[in-house]
């Protein structure tokens, strides 16, 4: 039977009156949204690309600027993570652009998904974006400019990822903020940056003695359970304000 | 039950009003065409079915829901074409039907089922930015019809297509799809045609409404003066 004569019902897709309630489960939506969002900027190029060459840019400018081939401790912390929140926040203020500009949140408002779905989804896709910068960030640092620190990147890692999560909840919680207004360049950054101060402070302090000169740090455990703590915080924050972010 | 009953609703953008004293009846299955210049409150009435605007007062029911208490019951049974296609211009026509057919779970041979039937299967893999308007009005159509929906809310659907064209999207949303349907139209010929009942809107008043055969071309076009 064609297309046209045949009701879903009867193709085993979703049952009359199945609207009723969410019918997709919320790990088949994020799966959904996420693919969606990795396509379309496997398509656009239009965050990644961007916030790798930002942070490239600026530690080449800091190696110069700085005039040394290596900076330690909190100079060092400093400079990695100012950078990947400036450029963090190219990726932040693109995270709903092209939902708002071709209409995608009204196509998601009308399917029987949670909205928190699109929340979970973006959050990952920010979380992707921002490993992939790292993965060009790091190296070009290590490079330019932080002393030797091989024995020290596991527990980089771990300071990374905890800073990483708190930027994409918060970021994304900020974008959905923006987007919709006519501001959304400018807002974004500007509530963002005081947003993300405590990340950028977590993650500095925690990851400073990691590029001590002496080659003896670790992690301040308080330093990282901050992180974590803020990064739980914001996560329910997130989540309670989403769908309020998405009503007219 | 009526599919819509809508009594003195209003809706208004900050001090603009773009809806007021607006109050219908339409049964199951039965279509309702809505006449009205640029700017009447059309576009806004279809969002408000849609469950995308919030009405601000009246009473608004739609397939048996209180709206806005009771918006997320409709999810998945309405479909929407707007003005705007609602499709990411970087992916193509395939993939953006196969992401909505995901969110709304609906299976992927739905998809291919109505590439096919729009003749767009030879381009669905073209990004769709690089299509013509009409072709992405197709596919906007493929959009609204995916999960089959219970109410079709319509906004110029035509637009764009040329004959051929027409005649393909008309299984899927003309008279003879099958939901209840909301269709608003600037052609009062072809749109009478396809009307059970005719709603008339001028500065988001209601200035018209009654059954399609006691409404007159004449009256319609009086709409637009």
């Amino acid at each position: 039977m064609s297309a046209t004569g045949q009701r879903a019902s009867e193709r085993g897709a979703v049952p009359a009156g199945a609207g009723r309630r969410p019918a997709v489960s919320m790990r088949t939506a994020v799966a959904a949204l996420l693919r969606k969002e990795l396509l379309v900027e496997l398509r656009t190029l239009e965050s990644v690309p961007g916030m790798s060459l930002f942070a490239l840019s600026t530690f080449v400018v800091f190696h110069f600027a700085l005039n040394r081939n290596t900076v330690d401790g909190d100079l060092a912390a400093g400079i990695l993570w100012v950078t990947l929140l400036f450029a963090a926040l190219l990726g932040v203020n693109r995270l709903f652009v092209a939902d708002a500009e071709d209409g995608g949140f009204e196509g998601f408002l009308l399917a029987p998904v949670e909205r928190g779905a699109l929340l979970l989804a973006k959050e990952l896709a920010l979380l992707i974006y921002l490993v992939v910068l790292e993965l060009v960030a790091v190296p070009a640092f290590v490079l330019l400019l932080a002393p030797p620190f091989a024995h020290a990147l596991p527990d980089l890692l771990l300071v990374l990822a905890l800073g990483d999560i708190g930027v994409a909840v918060v970021g994304t919680l900020v974008a959905a903020l923006a987007v919709r207004t006519r501001a959304r360049d400018l807002l974004g950054p500007l509530l963002g940056l005081p947003l993300m101060v405590p990340i950028v402070i977590g993650g500095a302090r925690a990851s400073s003695p990691l590029f001590a000169a002496t080659h003896a740090g670790s992690p301040a455990a308080r330093w990282l359970a901050t992180l974590a703590l803020y990064d739980l915080i914001f996560g329910l924050i997130a989540y309670a304000v989403f769908d309020f972010l998405l009503e007219d | 039950m009526a599919a819509l009953e809508v009594e003195r609703l209003a809706r208004h953008y900050g001090e603009r009003e773009a809806l007021r004293d607006v109050s219908l009846t339409l049964a199951h299955g039965r279509t309702l065409v809505v006449f009205g210049p640029n700017g009447a409150g059309k576009t806004t009435l279809l969002q408000i079915f849609a469950t995308l605007l919030r009405p601000h007062g009246g009473l608004v029911r739609v397939l048996g829901n209180d709206l806005p208490d009771q918006a997320w019951r409709l999810r998945g049974r309405v479909g929407l074409l707007a003005h705007e296609p609602l499709l990411y211009r970087s992916l193509s026509a395939r993939e953006n039907l196969r992401f909505y057919a995901r969110l709304h779970g609906v299976g992927q041979r739905r998809v291919h089922e109505l590439l096919q039937a729009l003749e767009l299967s030879g381009r669905s893999s073209e990004p769709l930015r690089t299509l013509s308007r009409g072709m992405v009005q197709r596919v906007a159509v493929a959009r609204a019809v995916l999960h089959d929906p219970e109410l079709l809310l319509l906004d110029e659907p035509y637009a764009n297509l040329d004959p051929a064209a027409r005649d393909l999207v008309e299984p899927l949303i003309g008279a003879s799809s099958g939901p209840t349907r909301v269709l608003c139209s600037h052609d009062p010929a072809g749109a009478l045609a396809q009307a059970d009942q005719v709603l008339g809107l001028r500065d988001g008043r209601v200035a018209l409404a009654g059954p399609a055969d006691q409404v007159g071309e004449d009256e319609i076009l009086a709409l637009y003066r």
